[in-house]
């Protein structure tokens, strides 16, 4: 495949888990909290493209879309959904803690911006063991408001850490707009006080997303020194957590939306594919979620001993 | 061949120092533990050993600090984190409780997080309501989290050792005073298992149960008690999380009698954890006479007269044990002088 191919493949397959998560929930076999991505899965994929299979993200709740761009394994993943022993945390950890360590899809917390440190963390021990790899802390424009996430850069730049922070901003968290919460829009500027090299992203183009995240990946493997600050402004099309639409609510308007509808990241980027092969694109990739389901449905849930295991690790 | 006499904070270094030697992927920071006094002492030497990758003071970000630990966990690596003070755990426990006590159970046994935890508790020379908590229940509190509380040098080596290679997060509770205790520590590595008590002193009459520095109290109050005739049992339980059932209560069914005293306050706290699993492990018809001792129910206050209240110290356990093996009575006095660590302790920290 070439990019524009792996891209719109990453694209598609987040759209259309989702739409089946939707489909399916009514039947009350996904028991999970769902933060869905539909609308945003050009940051996950241009971010996760642009990386190694060793190189790790660390992801938010909203970790469908990290998890299935970075390559997580999908079976487990919807496992994990309908609370199965097979599942990527055996059951443990629901829609909002995927993760599979395999291909570097970690993270996966359920509280706002936890994961941003760890992504510190990990990058500091590349750092001191002499790997040049790039690890990527995701986050939305909740989580800048966080103590930990000025700690976090603050050491990264201090320590020159070989991480990209990526900034998914959605303008929202839960209800409240970005300047409700914020005095002003200016979250990249916030990480350049620090000596952090920023690049915003404001229109959702996720091969401008890849490019930057590529750009400074690069960098961070031939050896420069890190950290970098990459601002995704995106939208964000269903309700915060579920899986309907929610413009009746009031709080935001299907106005404000219009322009974001319309750059459809599955439209924008099919369009650039050969109708033929994106077809063979989109079957090969409904197949695979179809096999998912139904491994998800026939599989068992974890026995009741699992209660206890692995509060301890060995 | 002659015993090896070390301090505690010896102990906590030398510990530190030979797990660096044999297990590249330990790594040690923390506020200060650069500095030339070194965690009184326990980091000194690590920095021109190891180097700057390996031991490195933070900036005050305790939250992010401890998310760094996990993150770097994850990726392989064993770090401790050391604070001078408890009370700063205050600023951790989002991560630790969240993060840190979950991973291994919430991602299904794929990742663990082998991350030690040091923190201090303070006392004496008024330090204070916020440089003196002994917060190690909260701790014990949640599933996912190891505490450990050694009150010998001996057994602090040990421990510490232990938390290293232990593949869980291990809070390991340090006391200022017992950083100044001196006792024999082997010169070569080893380790002490969690989750096994250790009887200090035998005795018949009563158990006297103390959690950290208060296990050096308790032992005091059994030597005050001598004078009575009273036989009193002490026993330091070193781990509290994992717990030894098994020890104390094979003790509480000799002696009948059980104190149990912390270096923190009661209510939810260690003591009443323990107290609560002894009776729930009494059999029928089966009594023991119980009670708990700690810091009294107030923020801890820096005047000493009222400080020296605020504390269980070798007298009131002392008079508490001999009341109980006596029908309440209270009519004996210990003859009782201050701790040497405290008369002769000179803060300024
Ligand atoms: C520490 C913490 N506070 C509050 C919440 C409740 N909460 C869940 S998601 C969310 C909004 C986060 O917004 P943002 O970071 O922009 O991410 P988005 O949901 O838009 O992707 C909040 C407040 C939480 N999970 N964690
Ligand atoms: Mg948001």
């Amino acid at each position: 495949m070439n990019l524009e191919e792996k891209l719109y493949a990453s694209i598609y397959r987040i759209r259309r888990v989702e739409e089946v998560v939707c489909d399916v929930y009514p039947s009350d076999k996904i028991r999970s909290p769902v933060h869905l991505s539909i609308g945003q899965e050009a940051v996950s994929a241009g971010v996760c493209e642009a990386l190694l299979p060793e190189e790790a993200v660390y992801g938010t709740y909203r970790s469908h879309a990290t998890y299935l761009a970075k390559g997580g394994d999908i079976r487990k993943m919807i496992a994990e959904l309908y609370g199965k022993d097979a599942g990527c945390c055996r059951g443990k950890g629901g829609s909002m803690h995927l993760i599979d360590p395999a291909v570097g899809a970690l993270g996966g917390s359920a509280i706002v911006a936890t994961n941003i440190p760890h992504a510190a963390g990990h990058a500091y021990a590349d750092k001191i063991r002499g790997r040049k790899r790039a690890t990527v802390a995701m986050f939305g424009d909740g989580a800048v408001e966080e103590g930990v996430f000025y700690e976090t850069l603050n050491f990264a730049a201090l320590k020159k850490l070989p991480m990209i922070f990526v900034c998914e901003n959605n303008s929202y968290a839960i209800h409240s707009p970005l300047l409700t919460r914020q005095p002003l829009d200016n979250i990249s500027a916030r990480a350049a006080v620090f000596g952090i090299p920023t690049e915003i992203i404001d229109d959702g183009d996720v091969f401008k997303i890849y490019d930057a995240v590529k750009r400074a990946a690069t960098a961070i493997r031939e050896g420069k020194p890190g950290p970098f600050f990459i601002e995704c402004k995106i939208y964000r099309w269903m309700e915060h957590v579920g899986i309907g639409e929610d413009w009746k609510f009031g709080y935001r308007t299907r106005d404000e939306a219009e322009a974001w509808l319309e750059k459809d990241p599955v439209k924008v980027c099919g369009a650039l594919i050969d109708e033929k092969r994106r077809a063979e694109i989109e079957k090969e990739i409904e197949e695979e979620i179809r096999d998912a389901f139904a491994f998800a449905e026939s599989t068992p849930f974890p026995d009741l001993k699992e209660l206890y295991t692995d509060v301890y690790k060995n | 061949m002659a015993e090896r006499i070390i301090s505690y904070a010896q102990a906590i270094q030398e510990a530190t120092a030979q797990e660096m030697e044999r297990d590249e992927s330990v790594f040690v920071y923390g506020l200060g533990v650069d500095d030339f006094k070194g965690i009184y002492g326990t980091t000194k030497g690590l920095l021109e050993k190891f180097g700057p990758d390996r031991l490195f003071d933070t900036p005050l970000s305790e939250d992010a600090m401890t998310g760094l630990a996990i993150g770097a966990a994850l990726n392989g690596m064993r770090p401790v984190h050391v604070h001078i003070r408890m009370d700063f755990l205050l600023l951790t426990v989002n991560q630790l409780f969240n993060i840190a006590a979950k991973t291994s159970y919430m991602y299904g046994g794929s990742l663990n997080v082998p991350i030690v935890i040091r923190s201090i508790i303070g006392k004496s020379w008024g330090q204070g309501a916020q440089h003196s908590q002994g917060l190690h229940s909260l701790f014990m509190h949640i599933p996912g989290l190891k505490v450990v509380a050694p009150s010998t040098p001996h057994d602090a080596k040990g421990c510490l050792i232990q938390a290293i290679r232990d593949n869980n997060p291990v809070m390991f509770v340090e006391h200022r005073l017992l950083h100044l205790f001196h006792g024999h520590v082997p010169e070569e590595s080893y380790t002490t298992p969690f989750g096994k008590a250790r009887i200090l002193a035998p005795g018949s009459d009563i158990t006297l149960v103390g959690i950290s520095y208060m296990a050096a109290d308790c032992l005091r109050a059994k030597h005050l008690l001598d004078e009575t005739g009273i036989k009193a049992e002490v026993i330091d339980p070193i781990s509290l999380v994992p717990f030894d059932w098994d020890a104390i209560m094979a003790s509480v069914r000799k002696t009948k009698r059980l104190i149990v005293v912390d270096t923190a306050w009661l209510c939810c706290g260690a003591t009443a954890e323990i107290i609560s699993g002894v009776v729930e492990r009494l059999n029928p018809g089966e009594h023991i006479e119980m009670k708990r001792m700690g810091f009294a129910p107030t923020s801890c206050p820096p005047t000493k007269v009222l400080e020296d209240a605020f504390y269980p110290d070798p007298a009131s356990i002392a008079l508490a044990a001999y009341a109980m093996c006596n029908g309440g009575k209270t009519d004996w006095t210990p003859t009782y002088k201050e701790e040497k660590e405290i008369a002769e302790f000179r803060g300024p920290f």
